[in-house]
């Protein structure tokens, strides 16, 4: 056998215009129709050689996400593809999802037959040569870029030892980077689409809904509603169409679990997709898709076309009667429309702009039907629910917040990448047990969480544990999953400038408060760090201070009158940044000064005329024609032309550039 | 050049709206006026709202692209690695700012949020090419590659 679609013999009648119901159970148990030693070890075989239990050749695995392929993964493997050539060796090459461990990248994994699956870090094309001789001609391990072993072997650190996986608990992750996103028999061997099938043959749809919420899974895509809740108000709804939808518009300019998961375990969401629309009654379904993750978007189409070949999805689902027909919208960039009503409007082929709610979704959504909008991460927690029950999955967790989280860690910290930690973890055990604490011996200053919805917390609310409501209690918010860690040269003002104009730039324009009050917010807080003429002037002072003073008015009064969430939230970043970072936003008033050196406005750039060499590189770069000196003399910066652009700082070989 | 696409929609229905408008610009780069005046005859929509949702979504362009597109991410991890200042020296290298092209028909410069490679912040995206960790430094170096090569010969990515 080839793969799971092919009959075993002539008994097996499997086909996809008339699938057998038993297909699923057929896989990981199979034949269940007819008795035949023959069939049995055939099927066990091709199980054990899709789970790399048993196979003749070497296989290569090459984490081939969006973050591997950035760090050159394609190069290593043309590489590793010449260099087996070269050798005379057979090996198979494949190539994998993300495992999370980004900062590693590009990550290698070796299994030869009958041995445990190893990982290797940071595999460049020029370690290639050695890297191949040491592992399938030595047979030993290439100890220099040795990451961890899947198996037990002895000498080797087991993965899960790793400091940046020992502190997580992989749930929704557990086939990212370890299983072949490409192959839906790969999927079907480890268990894939078990979840489904135990629902389309033993469960009614209101026990789904009910073992949905007793688990107690909450919404992932920021808001936190219970998911199955959700499901009882369409189910309830009497509708002759209803619509699933999956939002993986993933907006938040610092996240990427939705793009990892769907390129890394593409499966596991569609499975979490039929489900969902099992259990509502809905046919049709829509994956929106930012059209920024092209390889995400393939992968979808490819798997959807496999699921469908294999008659686990489109007409007659597993002979049960049950059609579910998925598509892909691309998302044509506009963050905004990761707000549900704004996506079900641009799904229509409108401008995505949010709608008053009520009528909710499950209501009146999708071309006026009742719909369910769920986020990705909330769809591949479906199938784990429904395998391990409801009550294994919420004894995970905290009393209101089960399971777990995935985030994407990032900034400045040593260990970036993807990770998923059991809800309640606190922020520290993230930063600095996972993340491995700052770069650089650099001190901490704040993680942000939450995007642009959310804040910045700093070191002492840091031991508060992530779940929905503690979150929001210090001022931040779960939001999708982004956590980006600063340092002390990140400036907090800075960050909040970043973020208001991010918000006003995204604003859909609908609602006055947002549309000017976030603009005015924005004004308010790029004149901090900016120099009008002389520092004495009184009247730019007065306008400085006088900014301040109504700020929190506006502040409220855009929280209060916004139609959607984008506006709701959308002064957050500030107001978490004046919550705990007041003696910063002062520290910029009143001494008129950056320490964290990045307002390039209040600082003064200086040349030591100590380390100058007056090589001359700076006067070449300076746009503002500010330096002057003689070719071998010490030169000078005259301040009233220098535009504090810093690139004299970054192009002085010499380190004569001073700030302060 | 752009009707062979319409054969695969239905006309009269105004959720092919987008996907049309995607499908066009991945034929010219941007969308041509014409182009928006089919779109609008062929679902049915006044011209008017075609222009609004073409200019609502930052994908959609209106105006011709260079023969190298630069990206510049300016998402939360990578404005903490600075880069704005990659931004900056982009700019004045290039003498355009972002969302033009030069004069030579040459590079584009735009800025994206987030695309998806954090852990090697900051990211610039040459066509199809990551380039991961850059300092200003780097940036002549980059350019230098693209100014004479064609957008179909891949430039080697630095790490
Ligand atoms: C401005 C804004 C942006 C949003 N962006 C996203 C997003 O990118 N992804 C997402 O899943 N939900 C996003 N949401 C939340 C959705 O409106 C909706 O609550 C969510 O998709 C519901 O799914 P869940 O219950 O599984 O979380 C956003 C909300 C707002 C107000
Ligand atoms: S709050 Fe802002 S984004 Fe939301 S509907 Fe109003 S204007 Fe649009
Ligand atoms: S900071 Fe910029 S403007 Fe000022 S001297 Fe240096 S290069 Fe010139
Ligand atoms: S893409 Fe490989 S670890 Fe992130
Ligand atoms: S923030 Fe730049 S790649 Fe994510």
């Amino acid at each position: 056998m080839k793969d799971f679609n092919q009959l075993c013999c002539e008994k097996c009648w499997h086909t996809t215009e008339k699938p057998c119901e038993h297909f699923i159970q057929c896989c990981t148990e199979g034949p269940l129709c007819h008795h035949d030693e023959k069939c049995k070890q055939e099927i066990s075989s091709l199980r054990k050689r899709l789970k790399y239990e048993e196979h003749d050749k070497p296989i290569i695995m090459i984490g081939m996400g969006t973050c591997g392929l950035a760090s050159g993964a394609a190069k290593v493997k043309e590489a590793i593809e010449a260099e087996l050539k070269k050798l005379n060796l057979e090996a198979v090459i494949e190539g994998t999802g993300c495992i999370g461990y980004c900062a590693v990248e590009p990550i290698v994994d070796i299994k030869l037959p009958g041995k445990d699956r190893i990982s290797y870090q940071e595999i460049t094309v020029k370690d290639v040569p050695r890297f191949i001789k040491t592992t399938l001609v030595d047979n030993e391990i290439y100890k220099e870029k040795l990451l961890g072993s899947h198996g037990k072997s002895n000498g080797v650190v087991n993965l899960k030892q790793v400091p940046f996986f020992e502190h997580q608990h992989k749930i929704v992750l557990a086939n990212c980077g370890v299983v072949n996103p490409d192959s839906i028999d790969a999927y079907l061997a480890n268990g894939g689409f078990k979840a489904f099938d135990k629902v389309l043959r033993l469960m009614k749809q209101e026990d789904v809904i009910k073992e949905v919420l007793d688990s107690g899974l909450r919404g992932r895509g920021g808001g936190g509603f219970p998911t199955g809740k959700k499901w009882e108000l369409a189910l309830k709804q009497k509708s002759d169409q209803k619509y699933l939808i999956c939002n993986a518009d993933e907006g938040d300019p610092g996240a990427f679990m939705d793009r990892s998961l769907l390129e890394s375990d593409p499966f596991r969401v569609l499975e979490g997709m039929a489900i969902a629309a099992y259990t509502i009654g809905a046919s049709v379904a829509y994956i929106y898709c930012r059209a920024e993750y092209p390889l995400a978007i393939e992968r979808l189409k490819n798997s959807i076309a496999k699921c469908e070949e294999y008659g686990i999805l489109g007409d007659n689902i597993l002979n049960t009667g049950y059609s579910l027909h998925i598509k892909i919208k691309k998302g044509a960039g506009a963050f905004v429309c990761g707000e549900e009503t704004a996506l079900i409007g641009s799904i229509e082929g409108k401008r995505g702009m949010p709608k008053p709610r009520p009528p909710y979704p499950s209501n009146a959504g999708l071309f006026g039907k009742p719909t369910v909008i769920n986020n990705v991460e909330t769809y591949a927690n479906v199938p784990p629910v429904i395998m391990m029950g409801a009550q294994k999955f919420a004894s995970i967790g905290t009393v209101k917040s089960k399971g777990t989280k995935v985030f994407a860690l990032s900034g400045n910290v040593k260990n970036t990448g993807l990770v998923e930690v059991p809800m309640g973890t606190t922020l520290r055990d993230i930063v600095f047990k996972i993340g491995g604490g700052i770069p650089d011996k650099k001190e901490f200053k704040a993680v942000q969480i939450g995007g642009p919805s959310g804040g910045c917390l700093p070191d002492s609310v840091i031991d508060t544990p992530v779940d929905y409501d503690s979150l929001r209690e210090v001022g931040a918010m779960m939001g999708s999953g982004g956590f980006v860690v600063m340092d002390e040269e990140t400036c907090i003002v800075d960050v909040a400038k970043y973020f208001l104009t991010f918000i006003q730039e995204e604003s859909c324009g609908k609602c006055v408060p947002c549309r000017e009050g976030t603009k005015r917010m924005l004004e308010i807080i790029e004149r901090i760090p900016k120099r009008y003429g002389t520092d004495g002037n009184k009247l730019d002072q007065l306008q400085r201070f006088k900014g301040m003073i109504h700020l929190q008015r506006l502040a409220d009064v855009i929280k209060d009158t916004s139609l959607c969430g984008l506006g709701q939230s959308a002064p957050n970043p500030v107001l978490s940044g004046l919550r705990y970072f007041r003696h910063e936003y002062e520290e910029h008033l009143y001494d008129r000064k950056c320490s964290a050196g990045v307002c390039k406005e209040l600082l003064t750039f200086t040349i030591d005329n100590e380390l100058c060499t007056g090589c001359g590189i700076c006067v070449k770069k300076c746009a503002a024609e500010a330096i002057v000196g003689e070719k071998g003399q010490a030169h000078y910066i005259l301040d009233n032309k220098c535009i504090k652009c810093g690139m004299c700082y970054e192009v002085c070989r010499f380190k004569a550039i001073n700030i302060n | 050049m752009h009707s062979k696409i319409f054969e695969s929609y239905q006309s009269n229905d105004r959720s092919s709206l987008i996907p049309l408008l995607q499908d066009v610009q991945n034929i010219y780069g941007y969308l041509p006026e014409n182009a928006l005046r089919d779109i609008s005859d062929f679902v049915k929509v006044p011209l008017s709202r075609v222009y609004g949702v073409a200019t609502f979504y930052n994908q959609f362009r209106l105006t011709p692209l260079g023969k190298n597109i630069i990206r510049v991410c300016r998402g939360t991890a990578c404005h903490v690695k600075n880069s704005a200042n990659i931004l900056f020296a982009l700019e004045t290298e290039l003498g355009i700012t972002a969302g033009q092209t030069t004069r030579d028909k040459n590079f584009t410069l735009e800025v994206v949020n987030c695309i998806g490679a954090c852990s090697i912040a900051p990211v610039i995206l040459v066509n199809d090419d990551y380039h991961g960790r850059i300092t200003v430094k780097d940036i002549p170096k980059i350019l230098k590659k693209y100014q004479t090569v064609n957008k179909t010969e891949t430039a080697e990515a630095t790490k």
